[in-house]
């Protein structure tokens, strides 16, 4: 008895010290693990914050943009030799002498033809259309004298805004010595400064960087979500409520459902090749319009409602429903009257995810040839357009120095909506989320 | 009468109609007191009358617009002269595309032909035409549907539940959309695939090592259809997904259970939507942050180690990719830490084990199924992803295993071979639709066994 007491006491002994001597290590190995996950979520916000500091740092100056003051002379004799004011004659005068004979006032020393190019080259071509515009809007300035800010070319701007060396190599600058001399002297005179930058927000696309703006591309994302939430929002819903409330337990619903689940995962482009094949090639819809890229981005944001959708009903507790029909409603009754207002903020939640998920989208839209390089703003949804995040791409693709800070502020702008809308279906569901 | 005043008019009417069923219903009953007579409320009267006029109408008005232009397209062609019909396809369908321009305004009627001209004038009789028919046969259609209804008013019409089957039929119509998605991504890819493997064999595509789809400038240069064998995209697509899980799967894996296991709940719920806003970030952005700065730091750190790194190698798409990726895992996996039963770690601690011990060899043994569903969800993410790798992966077929080198992959040949203008029939355009195939089915079986995974260990514990 004492004998087989003795052996467990030692085994019991011999066990603790086994277990003293390993606790170090495995209190070593224990603080390396916590270190691995503490180590994994730093990483993770060092990504998100790295991300947008670059795309910040890259971009915020875009908001800003370089104009130079110069003092127009309105020259008749250049604008309207004949004195008829005829319409026609005004649109197409050569606004560009009067800008060029503004900069020869300024700087009256500069002879020789290839000086004088250079001089020229520090204003944008955007210039003579902003004169134009004067000029076609209010004839009676002709003759007269205008001190104004105008847009400056985009070596200029980028100069200003110490994106580009002035160290570098002569040959290797987009602008000579020479420029840089006369951009210094008239930043020194405040006639070269830093604005805000309208042009930005109220241009279409254009291949000069200072002229480009998001606004085309604004509008064809609103219209494309516009389309987008008339049509998914509404059968989304009616879907959800099916599925929910009346579907019957049967083969049909699974596969139904089956198939939410999948087309939830299914790659966005292959939604593209849906739409170029069906409402391109099949139904004859028109390219690049937004009421294609609608219909396609509704097909793609569906599982994403529904599934929403189906969440907001189920978190109505059938209590409810139980009075309601206990009262003597119709099923259709108790959904419409008393569910559905109470599933409503989470629907709505669920609603706007998808509608920022969609305005995100930019693969499909590919597909159905909403990527051309298009100047005009559109006007309704079947005019050629082109959306936001499809703009960025198309951006990132110039060579310009001046097209990668306007595309990292397309994407500021775009962030910024997707901010808006990720916070109000934040808002939404705190403010409305009841527990029950 | 256009279109879109005529579809105002059938609203228009179907409000008529439900004020008209609705007066009806409380005339036969005998006025506002004999309303407990009828077998549903007046409203509802209202409402089936209002849909026997509308829907009806409406389903003849978007039939006949869908079409219109084509039926009379053909009419205004049989009569054009017979030496414009009998023209190749693709000069045909530049006169009609003349024909279009010109009855839309785009262009003077001076800068075609005569012909043209007088089919363009013919066009715009037979459309001012078929507008007037339509609006008379839709008129005449939503006031019989009208007048129909109205006629069967009785209080004993069952009209609650004769509307109630319509809404519910409607709500059916809505859930079935998802079927026919489905249904139309399968058949518009598989028609157009196996127009393209009648071209080129199946087995050149699967197991071809080749790419090189140069596009035909007429039908009978047989020669120039190039070569489509798919397996360099194919290897290109599991390197840069690779590269993809190896940088999201232990990120999202530990980080996950960090916030899940360790975090105090302060620190969690400020982390995790954090990390939950790289899964909001638009796909553009990470392509356009690979381009502009992962890129050129890999560059520059491999030339400093003596390394050719390739202006778009597939490390920079992948570890990017990978970013992106981080919060599915991550989310994925929380939940599946989290819905481990407190029991199975008490037990453990029980036994002596420190956290980490219980972590790895119990709760993470048990969460094992529903964390590798996750990363299923995850890869299938990444094989199907598009933006990220046509803006920072290249277009040059490499069949390579080196991460420093350019490949390309099965979404940005699709995107390649599809942007811009293209003929519909031509190998090119048709080899796009196959790797579309390829990529739907392999991502569907990947979600499949993924969500079945996934389901089968939510079952364990619930």
């Amino acid at each position: 008895m004492s004998n087989t007491n003795n052996v467990a006491e030692r085994s019991a002994k011999e066990t603790q010290s086994l277990v003293q001597a390993s606790l170090a290590r495995r209190y070593r190995a224990e603080r390396r693990f916590r270190a691995y996950g503490l180590a994994a979520v730093l990483a993770g916000i060092g990504f998100v914050v790295f991300l947008f500091g670059t795309i910040f740092s890259q971009g915020l100056s875009v908001f800003q943009q370089s104009y130079v003051k110069l003092t127009i002379q309105y020259d008749s004799e250049t604008i309207d030799p004949s004195g008829a004011r005829n319409p026609d004659d005004l649109v197409t005068a050569d606004y560009q002498a009067l800008i060029r004979a503004a900069l020869r006032e300024r700087f009256p020393t500069v002879e020789g033809r290839p000086n004088l190019r250079e001089l020229y080259a520090l204003v944008s071509s955007a210039a003579s259309i902003e004169l134009q515009r004067r000029v076609v809007e209010d004839p009676t300035v002709i003759g007269q004298r205008e001190t104004l800010w105008l847009l400056a070319d985009d070596t200029v701007d980028m100069l200003l805004k110490d994106k580009v060396s002035r160290t570098a190599a002569e040959d290797e600058r987009r602008l000579s010595d020479q420029q840089i001399g006369w951009i210094d002297e008239l930043v020194r005179e405040d006639r070269l400064a830093l604005r805000f930058n309208r042009a930005f927000f109220s241009n279409g696309d254009s291949r000069d960087p200072e002229q480009a703006g998001v606004r085309g591309a604004l509008i064809g994302s609103a219209l494309t979500l516009l389309i987008t939430l008339l049509l998914s929002f509404p059968i989304g819903v009616g879907a959800a409520v099916y599925l929910e409330e009346f579907a019957p337990c049967n083969r049909i619903t699974d596969i139904i459902e089956v198939n939410i689940n999948n087309l939830a995962a299914v790659p966005s482009i292959v939604f593209g090749l849906l739409g170029l094949a069906m409402f391109i090639g099949v139904f004859g819809l028109p390219r690049s319009a937004p009421l294609v890229g609608g219909f396609v981005l509704t097909l793609l944001t569906l599982p994403t409602i529904i599934i929403a959708s189906r969440a907001a009903l189920k978190a109505v507790p059938p209590s409810i429903r139980e009075a309601a029909l206990g009262m003597g409603a119709s099923r259709l009754q108790m959904v419409g009257h008393h569910v559905l207002p109470l599933a409503m903020p989470g629907m709505l939640t669920g609603a706007i995810i998808g509608m920022a998920r969609a305005l995100g989208e930019s693969a499909p839209l590919l597909m159905i040839g909403m990527v051309a390089f298009i100047v005009e703003v559109p006007a309704g949804v079947v005019d050629p357009a082109t959306a936001l995040p499809v703009q960025v791409f198309l951006w990132s693709d110039l060579p310009e120095r001046g097209f990668v800070e306007r595309t990292s502020g397309a994407i500021i702008v775009l962030l910024g909506f997707l901010l808006v809308m990720n916070a109000t279906a934040v808002v939404l569901r705190n403010k409305f989320e009841k527990r029950w | 009468m256009s279109p879109s005043i005529l579809f105002v008019l059938i609203v228009a009417l179907s409000v008529l109609a439900f004020q008209v069923g609705k007066a009806r219903s409380i005339a036969v009953a005998g006025g506002l007191r004999g309303i407990r007579d009828l077998h549903s409320l007046p409203g509802h009267y209202g409402l089936l009358t209002a849909i026997w006029c509308g829907l009806p109408a409406l389903l003849v008005f978007l039939v006949w617009l869908s079409m219109q232009e084509a039926v009379i397209l053909r009419l205004v062609l049989s009569h054009m002269p017979a030496e414009t019909q009998t023209l190749p396809q693709a000069q045909l369908a530049l006169v009609l595309n003349d024909l279009r321009n010109l009855v839309a305004g785009n262009i003077r009627p001076d800068m075609v032909a005569p012909a043209t001209r007088a089919a363009a004038a013919e066009y715009l009789q037979l459309q001012a035409i078929a507008q007037l028919s339509l609006a008379v046969l839709v008129l005449v259609v939503g006031v019989a549907g009208l007048l129909l209804v109205r006629a069967k008013i009785r209080p004993d019409l069952r009209a609650r539940n004769a509307y109630e089957r319509v809404i519910e039929w409607a709500l059916f119509g809505c859930s079935a959309v998802a079927v026919f998605t489905t249904l139309g991504i399968v058949l518009s890819i598989v028609f157009e695939a196996v127009r393209f493997f009648n071209i080129v064999p199946v087995t050149e595509f699967v197991f071809g090592t080749n790419w090189s789809p140069q596009m035909a400038i007429r039908a009978d240069q047989v020669g120039s259809s190039g070569a489509f064998g798919a397996v360099p995209l194919f290897v290109g697509t599991l390197l840069i997904s690779f590269i993809a899980m190896i940088v999201a799967v232990p990120i999202g894996l530990f980080s996950a259970i960090y916030l899940a296991e360790y975090a105090p709940l302060g620190l969690r719920k400020i982390v995790k939507p954090l990390l939950e806003v790289l899964a909001g970030v638009p796909t553009v952005v990470y392509g356009f942050f690979a381009v502009t700065t992962v890129g050129p730091a890999l560059r520059v750190a491999g030339e400093s180690l003596g390394l050719p790194v390739a202006g778009e190698s597939a490390l920079a798409a992948g570890l990017v990719m990978g970013i992106m990726i981080i919060p599915f895992v991550s989310s994925l996996a929380d939940d599946m830490i989290t819905a481990v039963p407190q029991s199975l770690r008490d037990g453990a601690y029980a036994l002596g084990a420190t956290r980490s011990e219980t972590i790895r060899q119990v709760v993470l043994r048990a969460a094992l199924p529903g964390i590798v569903g996750g990363v299923l969800l995850a890869i299938s993410r990444a094989i199907g992803e598009t933006m990220i790798v046509v803006m920072a992966a290249g277009l040059s077929a490499n069949m390579t295993a080196n991460p420093l080198e350019a490949v390309t992959t099965v979404t940005v040949q699709i995107v390649t071979l599809l942007v811009g203008d293209q003929e519909f029939d031509s190998p090119k355009t048709l080899a796009a639709f196959a790797l579309g195939l390829v990529l739907f089915l392999v991502t569907l079986l990947l979600n499949v066994i993924a969500l079945y995974v996934v389901r089968k260990y939510r079952e364990q514990y619930e």
